[in-house]
């Protein structure tokens, strides 16, 4: 199974429906062109020198601003909006990579986090020693991504036997489900309740529960899972789920399991939502039922979408517009209306711009560059279309 | 192989079941009576909300996740038409009415441009549903509302082996069994149902016949939220108005139409009885964990029959 | 997306900036107090409720203590623990307020309390929370609660219904969380010390909303029932049970026939009348401050309750509290607000439903009313006080020994079938 193999039967003039319109895309040459630029990549794998190609200012500029803000920004900044808003973003990419890799729009993704940080506050340290059991740390860590990504696994499996838009209902009931389990369970999640005190150990003699410290451990994980992503989605694998994505039955034509590549999705998206979810237990320093129910689900959804679903750095973005409105809205305009901006802000994206912020900066560039009458970079902004028009549709009903 | 392999499992289940309702009889008998009866106007009450939902669904292929909005607001709206009028009856009207207007606004003037775009569709719902939530908890606050039925159908009626049994949740069990009947019958014999039938089974058929598709989804977006802002106030009336029950009706509606089928109402009615009676047998017999009950049936359901009990493979 | 970012992290920084410089220079005289309360979500009336509480304690000295101007800071949650740290953490760390005054519900007072070891220089008081746990277990030296706790609100209620109502066998319906827990034990210690029984628990989940079943499996031989649940969950357990032809009498925790549910909109229950209660107020105290307070309350706020509820009556004693301390040390909160601290833990806080005083775990020591409910003139329901527990601990005034060999109320604690 090789990307070219892949290619070949794939037409990308076929793509299908956009998500943004609901029109077929036109075959353009640019489209063309991005294509045979992505393919080579993908099966060179990751050379050295391929890598260096693709870094430009842009990402020196943010990787130094990221590297530097904690030293300019308060505490406050540091740890309440950094760090919180690079452990949702962390979440929301396994929701943009799921969503706009896989076509498979997953509400359970909070979920998925949720059990990754309850497995660290009952295996681990907590406020309630009755239920946790004190393991190491790093033990605990590794149980509790393993056991996010098996979880994720089951519930793809439960949710991919049926396929497009059953899966968000599928996915939310599954969520929902899960947050009234750990309400009522006393014995294993200590129900209403929760647990508190759960907070990061100290190791190599840094508390890393401190705002600097835990903002680079964030960043770090937020990094090592946006680049996965962007690696995972040029790999062979990535190039084969969206083929799944976009038609499904031709690549099972072709000698590709879809089922098999959309689980192994939910597995990967789920690793990745459980490293999310052990950073925001240790970032709020307790878990509850709350913690995944509804609102929350919803949120990342909404995070990820805010910021675009197409590119992985959007669910940073969405993440960070979060996280300012969900601090400071209540001093712009009442907080008791926080949900009703926040319903707005989400609804004018979906109606207007579905790529969400990510598609109106492209908007301003297009626009900027119609005025500069540039011509170079129009071709880059259509290299990052080329990855992400996620497509859902039950296939065969239409 | 399929067949035998799904009548094996429908024998385990139900021997078991069988011989859990034997001891529940011998154990207490009026309590395990009660309880049917309790699952039972349980269930009319989802299925009145999930009937919307899966007809909508069944032919827009819209997942409309404010279904629960338009029961929350349909049950507020009737609410206030209630105490204007003093009349009961008005305020059920006036919930399905609101709640079929906003059906009809929100196809109209939103979900017809993105026709066939389901995922943006849905995600348009959510947008409404959080925004329909703080609107509703602006004006109505965070207060508890109920309605005041006429007296003949609050109160009790003494029914053989059971005992006193509450009027009002009969008359609700019966509503339900007409609405049902009357759904039926819209979509078995009218011109109108026939269409929403046939564009269920080929919506592009539909429209090569020379219908107004348009026209068709139109109504049937009106009859399934007006079924929604029925059902909040003649739920509202058997329990009570709060912000909240948006979300915990429409979770109800997501599981009984994934366990029924999607997009069939005979479903609906099936998978409202299993889930209704589930909850009340899961509240009466193992209180702490009733509500998972309803999450187990619903998995096994995914796990064997992906597409509900009565939906069919698409 | 370059620029976009270094924009935006220039407005955060200078945000930042100007925040610390405006902090610095408004120190000497303005006192912050952040106000962090439940707008959103389901306790969002009684968040409201309990602003206007605070409100009013503020209003009460005309905005300012000492010469200093009294800055309130608000913020919301939606009852989730996790918002709830996070409100108080950017009323901390980015309003830089000095004294916090919250948050509303149990979970989010234990998380809060969590978070106020991190921060020793600012102090904070409870707002409405009722939770044992928050200054039982682990309590933290900067937190201090004025208000008496879920078990303080039920003491003297068993023993008026075991010896004044002769209930003997009773039987229980209540949420399934910490609250109830709390509450059904400061009924049941002394109910069970008394000799009552009390045959048949029913905890049900929170929000639970249909309760025929729970209805159907009643005992019938018991002579009342403890109902306690809150909010939408009381009115429709209440309903539902007169529905179901249910005729016993009943006893009621502190929110389960409170204001909110009193006052429901839509018809009342006549069956409701007479159903005794307890809790840290009534409406119809019949002291002249009590009087005064509710007069207060009602002509600050118009869009108010018809007398103020638990909550806005909780977080007034706490901002009181607040306020109070303060004047004793002249707006003094130099030295890591030791001094603060020490007059807040002396404080002898005069409040409309008598004295107040803390205990070694900076915990409320007041006291619990015994309500009935009647019916006034006016047709309106409200909470007559029948008999009035002056001073009530945290540990429900039993011995040490006593209530330490009980532990923390749970499902099965106490338990006397």
């Amino acid at each position: 199974m090789s990307a070219a193999q892949w290619r070949k039967a794939m037409n990308f003039s076929d793509a299908g429906r956009n998500w943004s319109g609901g029109r077929p895309v036109a075959a353009t040459p640019s489209d063309a062109r991005s294509a045979t630029r992505s393919a080579p990549a993908a099966q060179a794998g990751v050379s050295l020198g391929r890598l260096w190609s693709h870094i430009r200012w842009r990402h020196v500029i943010v990787l130094a601003a990221v590297l530097v803000y904690p030293w300019i920004a308060s505490p406050f900044f540091t740890y309440q909006i950094g760090a919180q808003a690079l452990a949702l973003g962390l979440i929301a990419l396994s929701l943009t990579f799921l969503a706009g890799y896989g076509g498979m729009l997953s509400l359970a993704q909070m979920t998925v986090a949720g059990i990754a940080g309850y497995i660290v506050a009952i295996l681990g340290v907590s406020g309630t020693p009755e239920i946790s059991l004190g393991w190491p740390w790093w033990l605990v860590v590794i149980l509790a991504v393993a056991g996010a990504t098996l979880a994720a696994t089951f519930i793809g499996w439960l949710s991919v036997r049926t396929e497009g838009i059953y899966t968000i209902m599928i996915t939310l009931a599954i969520g929902m489900a899960f947050f009234y389990l750990a309400q009522q369970n006393y014995a294993i999640f200590n129900g209403f309740q929760g647990f508190q005190k759960v907070v990061p150990p100290v190791v190599l003699g840094i508390d890393w529960r401190g705002p600097v410290p835990f903002y680079y451990l964030a960043l770090f994980w937020a990094l090592a899972g946006y680049f996965f992503v962007k690696y995972l989605t040029r790999a062979p694998f990535g190039i084969a789920l969206q083929g799944v994505r976009d038609n499904a039955r031709r690549m099972r034509a072709l000698g590709f399991s879809p089922v098999a590549h959309r689980v192994a999705a939910y597995a990967v998206a789920g690793a990745i939502a459980g490293i999310g979810g052990v950073l925001l237990v240790w970032y709020n320093g307790l878990i509850s039922p709350g913690s995944v129910g509804t609102s929350w689900l919803i949120n990342i959804l909404i995070i990820a979408v805010i910021g675009g679903l197409r590119h992985p750095v959007g669910s940073f973005i969405g993440a960070i517009v979060f996280v300012l409105l969900q601090n400071f809205a209540i001093d712009l305009i009442d907080r008791e209306r926080f949900n009703l901006v926040i319903g707005l802000g989400f609804l004018v994206i979906v109606l207007f711009s579905p790529d969400g912020l990510l598609g109106w900066w492209d908007k301003v560039k297009e626009w900027a560059l119609r005025r500069t009458g540039g011509r170079r970079s129009a071709g880059r902004s259509n290299e990052w279309r080329s990855v992400g028009v996620p497509q859902v549709r039950p296939v065969g009903r239409q | 192989m399929t067949i035998v392999r799904r009548w094996y499992w429908a024998w385990i289940g139900g021997l078991i079941i069988a011989a859990l309702a034997v001891w529940g009889i011998v154990d207490n008998q009026r309590l395990f009576l009660v309880t049917t009866l309790n699952g039972l106007t349980l269930a009319a009450l989802y299925f009145l909300v999930a009937s919307g939902f899966t007809l909508v669904f069944g032919l827009l292929r819209n997942v409309n996740l404010a279904h629960g909005s338009l029961y929350l607001l349909g049950a507020y709206v009737g609410w206030v038409v209630g105490e204007l009028t003093g009349s009961w009856f008005v305020a059920v009207a006036a919930g399905f009415l609101f709640a079929a207007l906003m059906g009809l606004v929100l196809q109209v003037g939103v979900f017809r441009f993105m026709q066939g775009d389901d995922l943006r569709q849905t995600m348009a719902t959510i947008g409404l549903s959080i925004i329909a939530a703080d609107v509703a908890l602006w004006i109505w606050g965070g207060q508890i509302y109920q309605f005041d039925p006429p007296s003949w159908i609050t109160g009790t009626t003494a029914l053989p082996l059971v005992g006193k049994f509450s009027t009002y949740r009969l008359v609700l069990l019966a509503t339900a069994v007409v609405i049902g009947i009357g759904l039926w019958a819209f979509l078995a014999y009218t011109r109108v149902g026939m269409m929403i039938r046939a564009g269920v089974d080929d919506r592009g058929m539909l429209s090569a016949s020379g219908v107004n598709v348009q026209m068709v989804f139109a109504i049937t977006f009106a009859i399934g939220a007006g079924l929604a802002g029925f059902a909040g106030v003649v739920g509202g009336t058997a329990l009570s108005i709060a912000p909240g029950e948006d979300t915990r009706y429409l979770l109800a509606s997501l599981v009984v139409v994934i366990v029924g089928g999607m997009g069939s109402v005979a479903g609906a009615a099936l998978g409202a009885v299993l889930i209704g009676v589930a909850e009340q047998f899961g509240l009466a017999y193992a209180p702490t964990y009733g509500i998972v009950f309803t999450f187990v049936i619903m998995a096994l359901v995914l796990a064997f029959r992906p597409q509900g009990i009565l939906g069919r493979r698409t | 997306m370059t620029k976009r970012t270094a924009k935006l992290f220039g407005a955060l920084t200078g945000a930042a900036i100007a925040t610390v410089l405006a902090a610095a220079a408004q120190a000497q005289e303005t006192v912050k107090i952040g106000l962090l309360a439940t707008l959103e979500g389901p306790f969002a009336a009684g968040g409201q409720d309990g602003m206007r509480g605070a409100e009013l304690a503020v209003k009460e000295r005309g905005g300012t203590v000492a010469g200093k101007k009294i800055e309130l800071v608000k913020a919301s949650s939606d009852a989730k623990p996790d918002v709830a740290v996070n409100s108080t953490r950017k009323l901390v760390e980015q309003d830089k307020v000095q004294i916090m005054v919250g948050p509303l519900s149990g979970s989010e007072g234990i998380a809060v309390k969590e978070y106020s070891k991190s921060q020793p220089g600012v102090t904070f008081i409870n707002g409405g929370s009722g939770a044992q746990a928050t200054t039982l277990l682990n309590p933290s030296p900067n937190f201090f609660r004025f208000n008496t706790d879920g078990g303080q609100w039920m003491v003297g209620l068993g023993d008026y219904a075991y010896n004044t109502k002769k209930f003997k066998k009773m039987a229980l319906v209540a949420e399934d969380y910490a609250f109830p827990y709390s509450q059904v034990q400061g009924f049941m210690a002394e109910f069970c010390k008394a000799g009552g029984k009390v045959t048949h628990k029913a905890w049900v989940p929170l929000g639970g909303k249909d309760y025929s079943s729970v209805i159907a499996k009643l005992p019938q031989d018991v002579d009342a029932l403890l109902v306690v649940l809150g909010g939408s969950d009381a009115v429709n357990f209440l309903s539902q049970y007169e529905q179901a032809g249910g005729d016993k009498p009943m006893v009621g925790g502190s929110i389960t026939v409170d204001q909110t549910v009193l006052n429901f909109k839509g018809k009342r229950r006549e069956s409701l009348l007479g159903t005794a209660a307890a809790g840290p107020m009534a409406d119809s105290i019949d002291t002249p401050e009590w009087k005064k307070f509710v007069a207060d309350y009602k002509a600050n706020f118009k869009d108010g309750f018809p007398s103020p509820s638990l909550f806005a009556f909780v977080y007034y004693i706490n901002m009181k509290a607040a306020l109070d301390a303060l004047e004793a040390v002249k707006g003094d909160l130099s030295g890591n607000q030791e001094k603060y601290r020490e007059a807040l833990k002396a404080l002898k806080l005069k409040t409309p439903v008598g004295e107040i005083t803390l205990d070694e775990n900076r915990q409320a020591i007041g006291p619990t009313f015994i309500t009935e409910v009647a019916k006034g003139p006016d047709g309106v329901f409200f909470n007559k006080v029948v008999k009035t527990i002056p001073k009530v601990d945290q540990k429900l005034n039993l011995s040490k020994e006593e209530f330490e060999k009980m532990g923390l109320g749970s499902r099965d604690v106490p338990n006397c079938p």
